[in-house]
């Protein structure tokens, strides 16, 4: 939400430059649902100068030093170099959340300014539960919050799509929780949309019911997803489970991300989410950054999960 | 182009595996709320110390009198909080690994806490008379 570099485009810029839309679907349509799946960085991009494409990365989680990932820095360094490295400008990046691993303001220091090394029209972010581990979002809303309302909210729209950057990792109890202020900002900002709008959502914690035991899952989701019913495609990306999974449900499409910093076990496979340290040299496999491709029309936005380089 | 697609196909079964095992307890519609599962009510120990491990409060519930300081261990690698619900007393710091945190209940009450970092991880202090 702050501007990268100095031509990056703030908010309000973004909202100016709705005037046309993208092209260029990268995947499979399964069945109605969009497979993410890891491919080779070579493999070929669309090159349409009409699409919208932007850029997701997740979990950086910047300071954390366990064994899973000594070196969560150089990752998160990379992610930001492959997203430089790649043949088209994104639209945007955005982070979906544990920018930092406990809030600190050192990791907030550090992660910013790692930020500001994307070249990408802009950069917006959502915090993670890590980002308010002791200050419920206050050193998060200072670093990224600009331009956001509530506890860090924010919608804006882009060559004929619609963002919605949701808060669900404040007032938690067990699961994500949005709350009845957010709950009420999203039914004012889609009142007005038209149907076909093709919007798109992004959080920390997944709004949908992926493993609530490990409270991977939003308590009130629901209410926020019946107000975006009407919507012919709504898609839905969020962080959190350092793991890729997707998953359809009427017209509303769920990609999880995976992470730049340490995998996390499968739902119910452990005894816990705790990070898992992989046999060495296999890191890089589990670590990765996410390019969303969209083009006016019926098809769904186009998800493509790429390894880390 | 081929690697591409056998990744693809690949990740579509690892999809239909993990939605197996991520929905084998039916995921249930996002479109409805999602009540969280009543967790077995767990039995009250009387004690002032809960150690915290593999992300869990042990035990979940413990009773202690009013004037009794409790104390918690983090016995995890990954750090922990114990943070009160809503506006309640509880506000450890970030607890890394050995850390501890005490906190002494002057007045009698219902005292749940959860990790911040970790909100799946709750516990609950009674304090009575
Ligand atoms: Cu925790
Ligand atoms: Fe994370
Ligand atoms: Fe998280």
């Amino acid at each position: 939400m702050n501007e990268p570099d100095p031509d990056g485009m703030t908010r309000r810029q973004l909202l100016r430059h709705t005037a046309w839309f993208g092209a260029a679907v990268v995947l499979t349509v399964a069945a109605g649902e969009v497979i993410s799946h890891i491919h080779t960085p070579d493999a070929p991009v669309p090159d349409d100068p009409n699409a919208l494409r932007f850029v997701q990365v997740s979990d950086s989680h910047i300071g954390f030093t366990g064994a899973a990932n000594t070196a969560v820095t150089d990752s998160f360094h990379r992610a930001v170099d492959q997203v430089n490295a790649l043949p088209y400008r994104p639209d945007f990046v955005i982070h979906t959340g544990d920018l930092t691993h406990l809030s600190t303001p050192a990791q907030f220091d550090q992660v910013r300014q790692m930020m500001g090394g994307i070249r990408a029209g802009g950069l917006f972010t959502v915090p993670g539960e890590h980002d308010s581990v002791d200050d419920a979002g206050q050193k998060y809303r200072a670093a990224f919050g600009k331009g956001s309302t509530g506890d860090g909210w924010y919608s804006f729209d882009l060559k004929g799509a619609h963002f919605i950057a949701l808060v669900n990792t404040l007032n938690l109890e067990k699961l994500g929780h949005l709350g009845v202020d957010q709950v009420e900002f999203v039914r004012k900002d889609v009142a007005g949309l038209s149907s076909d709008t093709p919007i798109v959502v992004f959080s920390h914690i997944p709004l949908f019911a992926m493993y609530p035991q490990w409270g991977w899952g939003t308590d009130d989701a629901g209410q926020v997803l019946n107000l975006l019913r009407r919507f012919a495609s709504v898609t839905c990306l969020n962080g959190h489970v350092h793991q890729l999974f997707t998953k359809t449900e009427g017209n509303v499409t769920f990609h999880s991300a995976t992470t730049t910093a340490y995998p996390l076990p499968k739902p119910g496979t452990a005894p816990a989410p705790a990070p898992v340290t992989l046999p060495a040299g296999q890191l890089a496999d589990a670590l990765g950054i996410r390019e969303v491709t969209y083009r006016q029309g019926p098809q769904p936005l186009a998800v493509k999960d790429v390894r880390l380089a | 182009m081929k690697t591409l697609v056998a990744a693809q196909r690949l990740s579509l079964m690892a999809c239909a595996a993990l939605a197996l095992t991520a929905c084998g307890t039916p995921a249930q519609p996002s479109g409805m709320d999602m009540p969280s599962t009543p967790a077995a009510p767990a039995a009250p120990v009387a004690t002032n110390t809960v150690s915290i491990k593999d992300f869990a409060f042990a035990p979940p519930l413990v009773t202690v009198k009013a004037g009794t300081t409790v104390t918690w261990t983090n016995g995890d690698t990954e750090p922990h909080t114990v943070t009160s619900n809503g506006g309640g007393p509880l506000k450890s710091p970030t607890m890394n690994s050995g850390d501890t945190f005490r906190y002494t209940f002057t007045t009698p009450g219902h005292f749940d806490y959860l990790c911040t970092i970790h909100p799946f991880m709750t516990g609950t202090v009674e304090v009575t008379p």
